[in-house]
């Protein structure tokens, strides 16, 4: 390409980054289904993965794409899958599999308008709360929101090295705007971003329990075909992965995949603060949503208004430590974003009552304009 | 917005298929990757693949982008009449209004620069789909948004091969008409 | 008989997981066994096969076997299965399934997985019944007969297993009975070693559920069924029609080949890895970072 090398800038889409992203994470399975607005991610990554070792397939539906990234990982492919928001809600039945059976999987979500069909080519930010509590019984989830082109690169990578830390899936929360958006960027090198390998039983071990959950740490998880022969079961189990009814043995596996990521919800937060040093009035916003309130804060700032933003990059977890600090000093809390009130619940139970949070939401079809933030902020302050 | 300083706001508009969303691509590469501005570009769609209303925007800054899409355009191309009047509100006071005389035929502004950009492509390069190219030379030259080597250098990289000689004339004739059409004036 | 006890102790789980969930008199156990002396005959080392099921009475065979093996949720068995052999081929992939597990939930990942021919094998033990649930009606109760709900009768028409995977195109289909557990355990060798996709259907019999509720006296009953209602492939191209009315066909009924997917796509791997236009094109999407590029370098 000419005038272009590989540390130079480039105006690529979100979903491309994102392909590129799997590649630099080492994922070597991808098995998706077409859906608007995710299928670029699927058309590269199938171009791509046949030339750098790994396979690519397309699926029957949704149902079956979650269902081969899990295999494929079982069989100790880092893997992956993308879809939109019917893809994801056919997906919930396995995501729950692969939260009980701690298989380590990404699957990414470019969120349109729904619910159902709803708006296929337009942005939302609907799927929120179903990411978190989409398929049924108690679990948790690692989702992560980009804002930028960059990011879908970056977070991409993140996603990778945390299903395989802590063996879980882990969800990749675009939408449309950022999934479509073409933007200057100049991607890392290699040099500058970690990639965590799973880690794998001693092939001496005679006793591998892959399924512990002592409380400690995770435990290692071999591959089919690998050292070690065991069994998974999406049944409650116990730690050899065989099926259990003990009430005591249930107890300790539910909380385990719950408290392994739960208790690390502050560990794992990451947030971008804009202007937060003096604020009094705080954004909190995520994905493209966060670029429509950075430009806001700007705005308000001129208008004599001490404005700042938290951008949650990590949705799920939820961590409530930095807005539980800065709450002493807030005088109001304003969540924009594209769905009726989603992610606000979260922020209210970090505040409990003791500043008042409004709720801005826009669910048709579009992004915020500035002036939209901006003016509904100085109704709130009375401006 | 305050970070309206040196953002500048372009929109691609006319039907699906007639290669608008490759213009704006190679806008955004022309200003970031050749010119060293920071560059965002954005699109919506409808679900045909050909004809319905199509619109790329693309914002050009020397800061920080934060909101991607156009809210004041200071150009608007409308290469169709459903694209003109779907758009011609987002542009703002004193902005620039280019239109394919060749398939819009009321423009409804006086200051409208009108030239047959379709009819050009037929002529001069022997295909309607160099429509967008002959469009982007064009709205290169009227609004100095990239500069002009930069806007080559894009496209030259992006064209299939082979092609590259009749997109380079097709960014001239575009060019071109532009130069002509201020000098009419 | 001390074959048998040796095949049994080198493949089933030594530990605590016996005795099955299955009734006395099921026929899943023959399933089983069928399954694990085609796989000692085709000479498997355990380490190299996964065994991966769905729900259902047939899901819980995969937690008996010393083997990789993965329990899946309802109908999704195949397409686990799928991601298990892509990721690595080189391991011997057996779905073992129920006829509701794989016709009704799962019908859908049946017909692609038949169309596709990655080299895997299903086993589909149909006993025409949902038996874990308590016997309600599957897609291959026959026309009439009861189930829990459908207590006057099935008013909906069975699916012919081994057609509808010839139909879809698996390129390996056969059929036998829990009564012919020789012939069975050798088609399903013959299935495992077939390049391609290769589908196994294993009539058998739930008397708790089905059996009880369609005046069979016994397991032995039904079993005496397979044995009357069934013929050869040779046999059956000799009778007529009417004579073959009520009955199912027994042996190998299609076997061909075609190009196995696995084989096909790093075919075109390889053939992309020397085509520089090719690596150009990926190396233009993926040049901005180093690592892959070099991965592509190697490669290349």
């Amino acid at each position: 390409m000419a005038g272009n090398n590989k540390t130079s800038k480039q105006v690529i889409q979100g979903n491309e980054a994102c392909a590129i992203g799997a590649l630099a994470a080492g994922v070597t399975f991808f098995g998706g289904y077409p859906i608007t607005p995710s299928s670029e991610i699927a058309e590269i990554l199938s171009q791509t993965l046949p030339l750098v070792g790994g396979r690519f397939i397309q699926m029957e539906d949704e149902i079956a794409s979650i269902a081969s990234i899990i295999g494929a990982s079982l069989a100790g492919a880092k893997s992956m899958t993308a879809t939109s928001g019917p893809g994801f809600s056919l997906m919930q039945e396995n995501l729950g599999f692969a939260a009980i059976a701690e298989i380590p999987c990404v699957i990414v979500n470019v969120q349109r308008a729904g619910p159902s069909t709803g708006l296929p080519t337009q942005p939302a930010q609907g799927d929120v709360q179903q990411t978190r509590w989409g398929t049924h019984g108690d679990h948790s989830i690692i989702a992560l929101a980009p804002s930028t082109v960059l990011e879908c690169f970056t977070m991409t990578i993140d996603c990778v090295n945390l299903a395989e830390a802590y063996r879980t899936p882990t969800v990749l929360l675009m939408d449309e705007v950022i999934g479509h958006m073409r933007e200057t960027v100049v991607l890392p090198p290699r040099s500058s971003y970690k990639v965590v390998e799973r880690r794998t039983p001693d092939p001496d071990t005679t006793d591998y329990c892959p399924f512990e959950c002592d409380g400690t740490e995770v435990a290692p998880l071999g591959a089919f075909g690998g050292a070690h022969r065991f069994h998974v079961t999406g049944l409650t189990h116990d730690r050899h992965g065989f099926p259990t009814m003990v009430g005591e043995e249930v107890d300790r596996k539910i909380r385990w995949i719950v408290d392994k990521i739960e208790d690390r919800a502050d560990e794992l937060a990451d947030l971008e603060e804009f202007e937060t040093d003096d604020a009094d009035v705080l954004l909190f916003a995520y994905g493209s949503t966060a670029r429509v309130a950075k430009s806001s804060v700007r705005a308000l700032r001129e208008r004599g208004v001490r404005a700042g933003m938290i951008r949650a990059k990590t949705i799920w977890p939820f961590s409530r430590k930095r807005l539980k600090e800065l709450s002493g000093r807030l005088k109001l809390i304003v969540v924009p974003e594209m769905n009726l009130g989603q992610l606000i619940i979260e922020v209210e139970r970090a505040i409990a009552g003791t500043v008042p949070v409004r709720h801005l939401g826009r669910i048709d079809g579009h992004l915020f304009e500035p002036d939209e933030i901006t003016e509904f902020v100085l109704r709130e302050v009375g401006k | 917005m305050s970070e309206t300083k040196g953002r500048y706001e372009i929109r691609l508009s006319g039907a699906g298929g007639q290669g608008l969303m490759l213009a704006g691509k190679l806008l955004a590469e022309a200003a970031s990757v050749y010119d060293g501005k920071n560059a965002v570009q954005t699109q919506s769609y409808g679900p045909e693949a050909r004809g319905g209303k199509s619109k790329t925007d693309v914002v050009i800054s020397d800061g920080e982008i934060d909101y991607p899409k156009a809210t004041k355009v200071n150009v608007l191309l409308a290469m169709s009449q459903p694209a003109l009047d779907e758009y011609i509100g987002s542009l703002q006071p004193g902005g620039m209004l280019v239109v394919d005389s060749y398939l819009v035929e009321e423009p409804g502004r006086d200051d409208a620069i009108a030239i047959p950009f379709t009819m050009l492509a037929l002529e001069e390069c022997g295909r309607k789909l160099f429509a967008n190219v002959v469009a982007l030379g064009a709205v290169a030259e009227l609004t100095q948004a990239v500069t002009w080597d930069s806007l080559r250098s894009a496209v030259l990289a992006r064209v299939p091969k082979g092609t590259e000689k009749i997109n380079d004339s097709a960014l001239d004739v575009g060019r071109q008409a532009a130069r002509q059409f201020l000098e009419g004036k | 008989m001390s074959q048998a006890i040796e095949t049994a102790r080198t493949y089933l789980r030594p530990s605590k997981k016996l005795p099955t969930v299955w009734c006395g008199g099921c026929g899943l156990g023959i399933v089983m066994s069928a399954m694990i002396r085609a796989i000692a005959r085709v000479g498997c080392e355990k380490n190299d096969v996964a065994v991966v099921s769905g729900i259902g009475c047939t899901g819980r065979l995969p937690t008996y076997v010393d083997f990789n093996t993965l329990h899946t949720t309802h109908g999704r068995a195949l397409a686990f299965a799928t991601g298990v052999k892509l990721a690595t081929p080189s391991l011997t992939v057996i779905a073992a399934m129920g006829d509701g597990d794989a016709l009704a939930i799962g019908g859908n990942h049946f017909i692609h997985s038949c169309r596709r021919n990655i080299d895997m094998t299903a086993i589909v033990a149909n006993n025409s019944i949902y038996g874990m649930t308590g016997g309600q009606y599957s897609p291959t109760t026959p026309h009439g007969k009861k189930g829990t709900t459908a207590p006057y009768g099935n008013v909906e028409h069975a699916f012919d297993v081994a057609a509808l995977a010839v139909g879809a195109g698996a390129t390996f289909v056969a059929r036998s009975s829990v009564y012919h557990a020789r012939e069975l355990d050798k088609l399903i060798e013959r299935a495992i070693r077939h390049k391609g996709f290769s589908v196994v259907e294993a009539v058998s019999n739930c008397y708790t559920s089905y059996g009880r509720l369609n005046k069979y006296s016994s397991p032995v009953d039904m079993l005496r069924w397979m044995k009357e209602s069934s013929v050869t492939v040779g046999a059956a191209e000799e009778m007529a029609p009417e004579e073959l009315e009520g009955k199912f066909t027994r042996g190998v009924i299609t076997e061909r080949e075609l190009p196995e997917f696995i084989e096909s796509y790093d075919g075109l791997a390889k053939r992309l890895a020397s085509d520089p236009a090719a690596i150009e094109r990926v190396k233009g999407i993926i040049r901005t970072f180093d690592e892959t590029a070099e991965r592509l370098n190697a490669k290349g």
